[in-house]
């Protein structure tokens, strides 16, 4: 009973297929037919082009395609950051917009308040979202602070929780902001090439970290990367996208098991993967060829 | 080692002047009436101090009060120009049209409001401590970085969250760097005010020595408002660099 009422469609035009929903409690997030276009008139883009995708609970989603088809935007759509233009986001059985879910999310660009230690930005979450933002004040001293430093610990940044963002090296700032994406215990992540400014060897590392975090909550997933092999590691499953306007290409699982680790993407079968992914990206540029 | 050698010569420059002064005029034969002796005013200073003092609390008392009053003001409207595009529209535009007319134009009218005395003195130190925090507040509102305000929106914090979190703590070093400024404007609006219309205050002294041709008073007033000018940017220096050292990182503050 209790669940029906939390169910409530937000819009009462909507309620025939919220209770759908509803019905299939493993579904967290579906589009349907969703179109965003930015701007007006002649000029407008249309970033996303009547796009449809279920996500189930517990997957973990690996967006890739070319620069400026609409991957970041499935996130902000989901994050409630953009708006649809047209067609339907419902993310946790509710039209989105209404904070159904708790979601955490991590950019390129780290955006760490500059003003805050490591160890205050990563408690940011808990200041702003329920139920966590009632007990702020009482807690922040003591458990909060615990429990962001055990995580800071998690992911390598024990001894850095009281340091500035401005004294800590890129990598480490990706780690802070893992923590701060995590921190409120999510639901759903959103991760919009977290290590897309990382050189190769850090960025590996932070997959291992990644996945490590990952399995220990399994929240739902959603990563926006141009790495096909960052994609095929991490994934349970990846939607390729095509050039502007975006549009879901290919949407399979990827057949390996977790824990996964680096030796396994030298296997023929994940570089057989990364290969096709590549293929589906660009046809008509063969990489190595032309140019 | 090189802060002190920094302070020592700094020191040894401004004694430097004032021992040149002293030397010119002695030479020069200048007359007391048109340019004492940096030791004569001295001198005042010390003898007169007393006298002085109560004068001087005063118009610190309605220089603060007014900056006060001013800075609450300025960062109310500062958020909102920053904000809102209305308010950047309609405000804006006041705004720099009040600040514009020159403030002796308007003390006469506090005075017909208020009569003479604190009331005008404070309400000139608050229109003159307004702009320099307005402006500032503003921009640091307006250049706030959406990115840093995304990662709040994601979580689904309202637009006060995102103020108290990220547009507010960002504008601080604006803030203060308008505070050195208001401070300073502040202190010239009231005694302003004090040489038009009061009878009290550090600018009612300047006015009766001048009207006495105690030229020797009347560099002792300078010199004391020039102390507290000082005293009163050195102070908010201070604040600046304990309260947003981020801006600033630690290093560059250090030295």
């Amino acid at each position: 009973m209790e669940q029906a009422a939390r169910l409530r469609p937000a819009f009462a035009g909507e309620a025939g297929r919220v209770t759908a929903a509803a019905e299939q409690p493993g579904k967290v997030i579906e589009l349907e037919a969703v179109s965003v276009r930015y701007g007006l008139g002649r000029s407008a883009t249309t970033a996303l082009d009547e796009t449809t995708l279920d996500v189930r609970k517990g997957e973990f989603i690996s967006f890739v395609g070319p620069s400026g088809c609409g991957k970041s935007t499935i996130l902000r759509l989901v994050s409630g950051l953009v708006r649809p233009t047209s067609g339907v986001v419902v993310v946790g059985g509710r039209e989105v917009g209404v904070k159904a879910l708790r979601i955490g999310m991590a950019f390129q660009n780290a955006s760490m308040m500059p003003w805050l230690t490591v160890e205050r930005n990563v408690m940011l979450p808990l200041k702003i979202v329920q139920p966590f933002r009632s007990e702020y004040r009482r807690k922040r001293k003591s458990e909060f602070r615990d429990r962001v430093r055990d995580l800071l610990a998690q992911v390598g940044l024990g001894g850095f929780a009281n340091h500035f963002p401005w004294q800590l090296s890129g990598g480490m700032l990706q780690r802070a902001n893992l923590c701060r994406a995590l921190v409120h215990d999510p639901q759903l992540l959103l991760l919009d090439e977290p290590f897309g400014a990382l050189d190769q060897f850090t960025r590996e590392e932070l997959w291992g970290t990644l996945q490590a975090l990952w399995l220990a909550k399994r929240p739902t997933v959603l990563l926006v990367t141009h790495d096909l092999r960052e994609a095929a590691f991490l994934g349970s499953r990846i939607c390729v996208m095509s050039p502007r306007p975006g549009r879901i290409i290919d949407d399979r699982p990827v057949p390996f098991s977790y824990p996964r680790t680096l030796a396994m993407t030298y296997e023929p079968e994940f570089v057989a993967l990364g290969k096709r992914m590549r293929e589906l990206i660009a046809p008509l540029q063969p990489a190595g060829e032309g140019g | 080692m090189a802060r002190f050698s920094r302070v020592l010569s700094a020191t040894a420059v401004i004694l430097g002047f004032f021992a040149v002064w002293e030397l010119l005029c002695r030479l020069l034969h200048v007359s007391d009436l048109v340019l004492p002796l940096p030791s004569q005013v001295l001198v005042t200073l010390v003898t007169r101090f007393p006298d002085l003092w109560p004068h001087l609390a005063q118009t610190i008392m309605s220089t603060l009060t007014g900056f006060a009053l001013g800075v609450l003001a300025g960062v109310v409207t500062g958020v909102m120009i920053g904000s809102s595009r209305l308010a950047y529209d309609t405000l804006y535009p006041l705004l720099i049209g009040f600040s514009s007319v020159p403030k002796v134009a308007i003390i006469p009218i506090f005075v017909i409001w208020f009569g003479a005395g604190t009331v005008p003195a404070v309400l000139t130190a608050l229109s003159l401590s307004i702009f320099p925090v307005v402006v500032n507040v503003a921009t640091g509102i307006s250049t706030s970085e959406p990115e840093l305000e995304d990662v709040l929106r994601a979580l689904g914090a309202s637009r006060g969250d995102i103020l108290w979190n990220v547009a507010l703590p960002r504008t601080l070093p604006y803030l203060f760097a308008s505070l050195k400024v208001a401070i300073t404007v502040a202190f010239i609006g009231s005694i302003t005010s004090e040489t038009i219309a009061s009878n009290y205050g550090i600018g009612t002294v300047m006015m009766v020595a001048s009207a006495n041709f105690d030229v020797a008073l009347l560099f002792a007033g300078l010199a004391l408002i020039s102390i507290t000018g000082i005293a009163l940017y050195g102070l908010f220096s201070f604040a600046e660099a304990r309260l947003t050292g981020w801006a600033t990182r630690e290093s560059a503050v250090a030295t």
